[in-house]
């Protein structure tokens, strides 16, 4: 990932910054110009809960070129209190022991390295409470 | 009145047992446990460092001091295992925790004290009126080479302090440090695991420095150990701080609750500020606790704590200590454990 991606994108990885649309109260992560439901460009921002349940999973057994020998490890869709679905690791868990529709919280990780020298880089990742 | 007005602390959930690292190198884990009074350590996930450790225990720490986080005006981490050689692990925690940006952030080293001279420079810049806040963390991350002793006690973890001027849970009375050029301990830059001087890391250094900054302190509060309901010294193994608190005059009943390095490892710059933790998680008002850390090279923070009735008010709002400690371990086989910790040659 390179810096200024990566910089940009730290609202929402590290705080869960989501967007509000002030004319009809849809919540967009990341946040939008544009409500998608009411079409206006007006929006307040907020922290997002970082609790929620296990909407679904999977099992990544082999791992694209920066997660080999992270393997295996799960990924989920979760859907936080607010409303929002996103797709999370699943960290500090026995596979064998998920299951659909688990609480979980979002804490924060380290997501990648960029190499041997490059950045390292964090996010949420989801685990269970 | 200055001093903690809150705090938190962070472990990860992987452990391994004496037995499993004793098996890889042929040596006897009776011996080992015995000797060292070691039982299991804790292990940084794949995806922990100093960095996570941190910030994880500075949100333990935010919850209990339920204060504004644009409100902290320093923030300063100590460590001997910062991800980065330049970057301080305290730009990625401000903005995680939305401290800042008009925060001073600096990254401490002084081996296993860089914890506590965070904690000791918080503490003097809200003392000294510069700031509301100021948040002091010891964590680390710490390496022990294959096959050798540091690898029974290398372990991870974390707490941070929040120090300010209102509503303090524990006042800090006294402080002191004692330092000299001792080289018991180091690691080159570029090397990956540390070396040490073996007994030389005894006498010399950890006990000298443990005990004349102990006995300055007392001698500066004019306090005895009996004075003290609790005290935490610290902990490289579960041997030397009995053995430090003896030699102090401090009794076993007085040391037990911050003692949790046989089960927890020794957290290097977490070390004495984990156990502080643990003790302030069931320490009633008006207790006094005695701490003294210790880092390599070498020297010695204490600090006279006072706790204060509004202790009450904060031990629940986030985990405590001993609930990490002892509850959803994930245990490791020693091959596990290599991988975690990077022990282990991969291709590029």
């Amino acid at each position: 990932m390179i810096s200024p991606r990566y910089h940009r994108e730290i609202p929402q990885r590290y705080r869960l910054e989501a967007g509000k649309c002030k004319g009809c109260g849809y919540v967009s992560f990341p946040p939008r110009l544009v409500c998608p439901e009411c079409g206006k460009n007006d929006f307040d921002l907020f922290k997002l809960d970082n609790e929620g349940k296990l909407l679904t999973y999977t099992i990544i057994r082999v791992g694209s070129d920066k997660f080999v020998g992270k393997t295996p490890f799960a990924v989920g869709i979760v859907e936080l209190k607010d409303g929002v679905k996103l797709t999370t690791q699943i960290a500090d868990v026995n596979l064998d022991e998920l299951k659909i529709g688990q609480q979980v919280k979002l804490v924060f990780r380290k997501i990648q390295d960029e190499g041997k020298s490059g950045l390292h880089c964090y996010g949420y990742k989801a685990i269970l409470i | 009145m200055v001093g903690i007005v809150g705090y938190g602390s962070y472990l990860p959930r992987y452990r391994i047992k004496v037995e499993s690292i004793a098996k890889e190198w042929g040596a006897d884990p009776e011996t080992i446990k015995r000797g060292l009074q070691l039982y299991e350590k804790t292990v940084p996930g794949l995806d922990e460092d100093t960095i996570t450790i941190s910030v994880e225990a500075a949100r333990n720490a935010l919850k209990r001091a339920g204060i504004n986080p644009k409100d902290i005006g320093a923030v300063y981490i100590g460590s001997e295992s910062h991800p980065y050689a330049v970057k301080p692990s305290g730009t990625i925690l401000i903005d995680a925790l939305g401290i800042g940006p008009d925060v001073h952030v600096a990254s401490y080293e002084f081996a296993c004290k860089a914890g506590s001279e965070a904690m000791y420079v918080a503490y003097s810049l809200v003392k000294a009126g510069e700031m509301k806040y100021a948040l002091g963390i010891g964590a680390d991350t710490s390496q022990g080479a294959p096959g050798d002793a540091l690898e029974y006690s290398a372990s991870a973890g974390g707490a941070a302090f929040i120090m300010g001027k209102d509503n303090v849970v524990a006042e800090i009375l006294f402080t002191n440090s004692y330092t000299s050029d001792t080289p018991d301990f180091w690691r080159r830059e570029h090397e990956f695991y540390p070396r040490h001087a073996a007994r030389f890391t005894g006498e010399p250094a950890y006990f000298k420095h443990v005990v004349n900054a102990s006995n300055a302190l007392l001698e500066k509060s004019k306090m005895k150990p009996e004075d003290f309901k609790y005290a935490v010294f610290h902990m490289p193994n579960g041997k030397f701080p009995q053995m430090a608190g003896k030699k102090l005059g401090f009794t076993k009943e007085q040391l037990e609750v911050g003692w949790i390095v046989p089960w927890m490892g020794n957290t290097y710059s977490g070390s004495s500020p984990t156990g502080l933790s643990a003790i302030l998680d069931v320490a009633e008002p008006g207790d006094k606790i005695f701490m003294v850390s210790f880092g390599s090279g070498a020297g010695s923070d204490g600090f006279i704590f006072k706790v204060t009735d509004k202790i009450k008010d904060i031990q629940d709002k986030a985990v405590k200590l001993r609930d990490m400690l002892d509850n959803g371990k994930i245990y490791l086989d020693y091959g596990q454990y290599a991988k975690f910790r990077g022990k282990i040659i991969l291709n590029e």
